[in-house]
């Protein structure tokens, strides 16, 4: 018998066919995602009656919605009783909401700082620039300074020039040693700052006067002053965070107990305290008659707060390598330093992305708490707005706007961390 | 240099103190110490003379003074006769009340969000991520904002539910009236009372005490109830049916004291221009609440699905090989280890969210910032001490709830060699 003329041995292939229509498709995936039990359909119908109740309040009020009003009475007489948003607010105080009481005339200067500002952030943030770009990115925060503040062009190259100093004069005793070098990088920067710099532009000004008209912290205000305390807040406080987790994870004793003191303190208190403290209580501390800038205060105060949670944030990182990666570092030789930057930070920093990315996001909402003490934030603002006769009464159209505006920055940034954890990893897992 | 250096006896050098690691450490301390001193001592001193040509002293004895304004809601007998002291422990109590609710509702909403979120039901977890999004990425004050604009503006006035033909009625069966000046609930009410002996912190109310004993004495008797079940079940196997016999020991007892006591409702009735009788609970109250339930109820929700995601799929196959049922795999196996990953960030939500209660200052809620720390300093222009005490409640505060934490912690540590 030979097995080729066997007939019940199929000698063509069955063709595939579609699968069952109860399988596959639409039908199926609801009845998987949607009506998969009595309780996933109770959540289904739940969830859809929800959905349908918001969309019949929203639409008609979206959809009745009056732009060109200058005040609520204006607004509510175009609606003629019919639900609806007045839009008319932000078109007639969106520059209020986002300036505050800038000069209306310079509301090029900030809008170009924070067009800059993504170009200052470029090399840093993406990997599309050559690092040497980072130099121009470190000349930004003079320049924005000088944008958004006026005055004389002199005064931040003033600043600069401490820096200046400092290199000076750490490449110039750092051979005898280290420590005494940056002692007198510190030293010589700080006596700059106090008694060069003002002199120096000032004297530089006299000669060469570049200057723009200047504008007094009190009238800044919105979302600029926002964004100017999270900015700076954010820039400054994650190389303080990273130095107070270092302090906490030191073998010095006392080094160690002042870090840990300070972190637990500053993490214990609200931060309006602390606001309150800057507004109130700074002048006890200070010499008489010294009275500095109240948004600087402020920024001080952010700062401080968001590096004792930026600190626990990166302790955790530093925790969480082996300890093998600190004894490798120590074996190739490496003094605390080098070690730290070559090694250990660069690993903790990458596993801490997500905390510093939410502390980030803390701070930039934790900025309206200025309004506490009198600096006009955009719910200080909204406030204000509320209680002026034109539009007393609203509220959703304001509050939207500006929760609006913060998602798109808090989401952003915390879109943004998901692609750098993307970029950053390294590990095959 | 070079020269020195490469002596035989090494003699010790001045610049060995920072070069040298067997001194370093001890340099550096002295010096971050010495730095540390001056920096006070430099702080202390510009207070000093500040104080001075302000013409203040430092002292608390202000807080024995009259205060002179009212606070209301007030936990415990206040009124603008008593002291400043008195006015910081009605705020702090004030303070401690509305974080508690919070923290209550916040886990209620976090946890139902945070399982939601992880269902197979397509459009509730969308949902879910929609909520937990959009409010993790708003601040907490806009929230309690919006929610105290919403509640003074869109809410019917306490007019509206009068007449024949109101324009809004009450809720619930006519017990609870939702106006612009804040939820009038009915209060629990007893005909007789068993007395009221007054004490430091006002009267105490002995039905109260009495339904607390009530209550601490069956859950005595429903301990030694679940006892004897499980020695019932190590003995034989067999676990008996408990539920029928905790729900006689809880609810017997007390329905019993509340009949004796003549238990009733006091509902909220509108008297003239206004509602009386029943509690209120007023805006700034119900804002603060309510904004930072939704706020933290959103990070509480991804604190539980992270920790419900990061129990490997493993333990619940295991719980399923062993025999469990689903309830009891949830119960037994995966609840006990995601509570472990869970916990410590819910404490620290909570943490925040009795720091964030100093919010209500934008609503006008009554907290110990408003009290101690606001109406006190104008009053008495005592911002350094008051502001002082008032850091230290807060760090107090969050230093025992960190207590907890840790206690917790070591509890729940895998036991390891």
């Amino acid at each position: 018998m030979n097995l080729h003329n066997v007939s019940w041995v199929r000698q063509e292939m069955v063709l595939a066919s579609a699968r069952p229509v109860s399988q596959h498709g639409p039908l199926e995936w609801m009845r998987k995602n949607l009506f998969d039990g009595w309780l996933s359909t109770l959540l289904t119908v739940a969830s859809l009656s929800a959905i349908a109740w918001l969309a019949t309040a929203i639409a008609p009020w979206l959809g009745n919605s009056i732009w060109k009003a200058k005040s609520l009475t204006e607004c509510r007489q175009l609606l003629d009783g019919a639900p609806g948003a007045c839009w008319g607010v932000i078109r007639d105080r969106w520059p209020q909401l986002l300036f505050g009481f800038y000069p209306a005339d310079l509301y090029w200067r900030p809008v170009l700082a924070f067009a800059l500002l993504f170009a200052a952030l470029a090399p840093v943030l993406f990997r599309v620039l050559p690092s040497r770009a980072l130099w121009t990115s470190a000349a930004y925060p003079g320049l924005a300074c000088w944008l958004i503040w006026g005055g004389s062009f002199w005064f931040p190259v003033a600043v600069y020039l401490g820096f200046a100093v400092a290199a000076a004069l750490f490449t110039s005793t750092a051979r005898i040693s280290q420590g005494l070098g940056v002692s007198a990088a510190i030293l010589g920067a700080a006596l700059w700052w106090i008694y060069a710099a003002q002199p120096f532009s000032t004297g530089v000004n006299s000669i060469i006067p570049i200057a723009v008209e200047a504008v007094p912290s009190r009238e800044i205000g919105g979302f600029l002053l926002s964004i100017i305390i999270g900015v700076t807040g954010i820039a400054m406080s994650l190389p303080l965070g990273i130095l107070l987790a270092l302090g906490r994870r030191s073998s010095l004793p006392l080094i160690q107990m002042l870090s840990v003191v300070f972190i637990e303190f500053i993490r214990g208190v609200p931060l309006i305290t602390l606001l309150f403290t800057a507004s109130l209580l700074l002048n006890y501390f200070l010499p008489p008659g010294t009275n500095f800038d109240l948004v600087l205060r402020v920024v001080i105060m952010v700062t401080l707060f968001a590096s004792a949670y930026m600190a626990e944030v990166i302790r955790g990182g530093l925790a969480g390598l082996p300890r093998g990666q600190y004894e490798a570092a120590e074996a190739l030789g490496l003094d605390y330093w080098k070690a730290q930057r070559l090694i250990i930070l660069p690993q903790a920093l990458k596993i801490s992305i997500p905390g510093i990315v939410n502390t980030f996001i803390g701070l930039f909402k934790d900025t309206t708490l200025v309004m506490f003490i009198g600096l006009l934030d955009p719910i200080a603002l909204a406030a204000a707005i509320r209680a002026n006769t034109e539009w007393q009464g609203i509220y959703w159209e304001i509050f939207i706007f500006i929760a609006a505006v913060f998602f798109i920055f808090c989401f952003g940034m915390s879109r943004y961390s998901m692609y750098l954890e993307r970029r950053l990893k390294t590990d095959h897992r | 240099m070079a020269m020195e250096s490469a002596a035989p006896s090494e003699p010790f050098h001045l610049s060995m103190l920072f070069n040298d690691t067997r001194y370093r450490a001890r340099s550096i301390q002295v010096i971050a110490f010495i730095l540390l001193v001056l920096a006070a001592a430099w702080l202390v001193d510009n207070t000093i003379h500040n104080l001075a040509a302000l013409g203040k002293n430092f002292s608390f004895g202000f807080l024995w003074s009259t205060a002179g304004y009212d606070i209301s809601p007030h936990a415990i007998e206040y009124s603008s006769t008593s002291t400043h002291a008195r006015a910081a422990i009605v705020g702090l109590l004030n303070t401690l009340i509305v974080a508690a609710m919070a923290c209550v509702t916040a886990t209620i909403l976090g946890v139902l969000a945070g399982v939601l979120r992880l269902s197979n039901n397509w459009i509730v977890a969308r949902l879910m991520t929609v909520y937990v999004e959009s409010f993790r990425n708003v601040p907490a004050l806009l929230w309690i904002v919006v929610v105290a604009a919403i509640m003074s503006q869109a809410m019917p006035t306490p007019s509206a539910f009068r007449g024949d033909n109101p324009t809004a009625s009450m809720i619930l069966w006519h017990s609870v009236a939702v106006t612009n000046r804040g939820i009038y609930l009915p209060v629990p009410d007893f005909s007789s009372s068993l007395g009221q002996p007054s004490s430091a912190f006002g009267a105490l109310d002995l039905n109260y005490a009495a339904i607390l004993g009530t209550l601490a004495l069956s859950l005595l008797a429903h301990r030694s109830l679940v006892r004897h079940t499980q020695r019932i079940q190590s003995a034989s196997g067999q676990r008996p049916a408990t539920w029928w016999k905790s729900l006689c020991v809880f609810a017997l007892p007390m329905i019993a004291l509340l009949y004796a006591l003549g238990f009733h409702l006091e509902y909220p009735a509108l008297k003239g221009l206004n509602f009386t009788g029943g509690l209120l609970l007023r805006n700034s109250f119900i804002a603060l609440w309510i904004g930072l339930s939704v706020y933290s109820g959103a990070f509480i929700a991804e604190n539980v699905r992270s920790g419900i995601l990061a129990i490997s799929r493993g333990q619940t196959e295991a719980a399923h090989a062993l025999g469990l049922s689903p309830g009891r795999t949830m119960r037994l196996v995966i609840l006990p280890q995601a509570l472990r990953i869970i916990v410590p960030p819910l404490i620290s939500q909570y943490l925040d969210i009795t720091k964030n209660t100093s919010l209500g200052l934008a609503v006008g809620y009554m907290d110990l910032r408003s009290t101690l720390g606001g109406i006190t300093i104008n009053q008495t222009g005592r911002e350094l001490e008051a502001m002082l005490l008032m850091m230290l409640i807060y760090v107090s505060i969050s230093l025992t709830i960190s207590c907890v934490m840790n206690v917790y912690n070591s509890r729940v540590r895998l036991q390891e060699r």
